[in-house]
This record gives structure tokens, C-alpha cells and sequence, in this order.
């Protein structure tokens, strides 16, 4: 069969678990749960990352994301989101384990504004706290292959870089590190904060990345749902560009048309 | 005067008066919670949600009620 045609078997796997999109979208900053539920479908994503936060005890009634984007539909992913501690994201995650059944969850520990920067100390305290308890870590860090390869000694399941700050859409700014991390892993690596537009998406799959994962570059845009589908047709572009394999670079031209049998 | 010896529990950081007997899945009832969509922590230790019904809540306790919301 042919390669490209092939893709429908070109699963990843994380913490034994296969998904067939290579995007995971985050669930945050819709405009309401409506718009979330629709661009999360319309993007393919099969897994979202959530927050974990205090019910309003004031309206009890309010709508809630589980009844707009169905947990038996979606592997939730949830996050740790303004924890600053490692004893902040273990009880959270708790919390969520207890909401939702769920070991898999995304772990991050970020530095103060304006960069959120991970905090990468924090973090490594974090993930072994949480191994320990028997999560499968998926972590947010630096774009550092000593640290990546450090959580992944530790037994994260997955290792996601930053190409860029939290929110801020500048785009993947750092392709050579990315290189460096995805080379050396063994568990998969997702670009995790930065990608700003499709272009982006489908640069972070040609480097090499499993899967890309995004939520303002979605949510911001002005037609979030058009959006989620670009963004499902980049990730996808990007991962066969990286199966084909990118022609070589050379300085210089190399004519298409074949210089023989030319008319003289 | 404490939270315990004036009859009060903490949920999400809110004082509220414990009148009498009440379990987690009476406090979630009076709240006006599903228990399905939420997770509790009850001094700083999960409340399974088997343990709803026969999870005693005593004066001074504190606790957090969560549920999932957007995040990225």
C-alpha cells in the first residue's frame, strides 16, 4: 500500500494507551463551554487537557465541561495548572484521579509571570512525588536535553518541551533543541506551549514530534473552529512530511524539467 | 475560638456552620452538587466517592470540592 495512504495505521502510544491524532488540545479560554465542545471536534484531538478547580458553591447548577465534552469520548488529561509546589500538584491530581479514574495527567510546574517559564526544581520534585504515588506523568519543561532526559530516567511518560512561552503564539523558536530531545527519547515528545498558527503545527511534526499540543492558538484565533482544522490538517501534513522524509537542502538550483531533447 | 470549638467547617475556604450529623454526601445534597462531577478532599485527604454516604463530617474539617473546568 502506499505510504502516505498508510496513515490510519500511524498510531502513537502513551503510557500504553494508542491514539490516531497527533494533536492534543487544551480546553481553556473559549469564549463558552459551546465553542469549546466544537472546535475540540472539529480539531480530531482524542485526548484534552483540563484544570482542576474549586466548584463555585454559589451556583451549583452552572454548566460543567463534562457536559460538553464527554470524558468517555475523551481521554482527559488533567493538568497542574498554578501549582508552585510539588505537595500543590499532588493533591490536585488526587482530585482529579478521584473525579475522573484517571492515572494519566500533565504535569507542570511554572515560574512566575511574565514567562511561566518551567520550573524545571520544582518539577523534578513534582514528578517523583506523583511517580511515586503511581501517576503516569506526562511533563511540561524546558526545552533542556539533560533535564528531558532526567524526567524520562525518572519514568515520565511523556516528555513535552516548550517551543515558546505559554500564550504567547511566537511560534516554534527553538528547533534545534527540539532536535536534540526528540533524538535522545524513548517515550514520546509533544511540543507542549508556543505554536501560534497551523505553519507552527506542522513544523513541530516535521522536526519530529509525536504529537503537538495547543490550546490558545485554537481558542484565540478569530474563528476558533476553522482553527481546530487547519491545526488537525497541519499536524497531519507534518507527520507525513516526516515519514516521507524532506529532500536534501543543497545551495543553488537544480532544474525540475529534464535539460535533454530541448529544441534548438 | 476556633473553626472546631464554634461548630464550623471550612469548604473551598468558606466558613459554614455544621448543624448536627452530616455526611459528605449530605453536604454535596445541600449544596446542591452531583457527586458524579466532583472530587472532595477532606483535610487534605481524598474522600473516595464510595465513602460519600458513611464519611462523617466533624467540626473543624476542612474541605475542598473540586471539579474539572477548561485548562490548556
Amino acid at each position: 500500500m502506499d505510504q502516505a495512504v498508510g496513515a490510519d495505521d500511524d498510531t502513537w502510544t502513551v503510557a500504553g494507551r494508542s491514539f490516531r491524532s497527533r494533536l492534543v488540545v487544551g480546553t481553556g479560554r473559549y469564549k463558552d463551554l459551546e465553542e469549546t465542545a466544537a472546535a475540540i471536534e472539529a480539531s480530531g484531538a482524542e485526548m484534552v487537557t483540563v484544570a482542576v478547580r474549586r466548584v463555585n458553591l454559589s451556583d451549583p447548577k452552572a454548566p460543567m465541561l463534562q457536559d460538553f465534552v464527554d470524558p468517555k469520548k475523551y481521554t482527559y488529561l488533567p493538568n497542574t495548572a498554578g501549582c508552585h509546589t510539588a505537595n500543590e500538584a499532588v493533591r490536585t491530581l488526587r482530585l482529579a484521579r478521584e473525579a475522573g479514574g484517571w492515572n494519566l495527567v500533565k504535569l507542570e510546574v511554572l515560574g512566575p509571570p511574565p514567562h511561566l517559564y518551567p520550573d524545571m526544581p520544582g518539577t523534578f520534585e513534582a514528578a517523583e512525588a506523583l511517580i511515586k504515588d503511581g501517576f503516569e506523568v506526562m511533563v511540561y519543561c524546558a526545552d533542556d536535553p539533560l533535564a528531558a532526559h532526567r524526567l524520562e530516567q525518572m519514568g515520565c511518560v511523556a516528555i513535552m518541551p516548550l517551543g515558546a512561552p505559554i500564550g504567547s503564539g511566537l511560534g516554534i523558536q527553538n528547533p534545534a533543541m527540539l532536535s536534540l530531545i526528540i533524538e535522545q527519547a524513548k517515550v514520546p515528545v509533544l511540543v507542549d506551549a508556543g505554536v501560534g498558527t497551523a505553519s507552527d503545527a506542522a513544523i513541530g511534526m516535521e522536526l519530529g514530534c509525536d504529537a503537538v499540543l495547543l490550546n490558545s492558538a485554537i481558542a484565540h484565533a478569530r474563528e476558533p473552529v476553522l482553527m481546530a482544522r487547519a491545526m488537525k490538517a497541519a499536524v497531519e501534513a507534518g507527520r507525513l512530511a516526516y515519514r516521507a522524509g524532506r529532500m536534501p537542502r543543497r545551495m543553488g538550483a537544480d532544474p525540475s524539467s529534464p535539460l535533454g531533447g530541448l529544441i534548438r | 475560638m476556633n473553626d472546631a470549638s464554634m461548630g464550623l467547617i471550612t469548604v473551598n475556604g468558606e466558613s459554614r456552620p455544621l448543624d448536627g450529623p452530616m455526611t459528605v454526601a449530605g453536604l454535596l445534597a445541600a449544596i446542591g452538587l452531583d457527586g458524579r462531577k466532583v472530587a472532595v478532599e477532606r483535610n487534605e485527604a481524598i474522600v473516595p466517592r464510595s465513602a460519600y454516604d458513611t464519611t462523617q463530617l466533624a467540626p473543624g474539617d476542612s474541605l475542598e470540592i473540586v471539579h474539572f473546568i477548561g485548562g490548556g
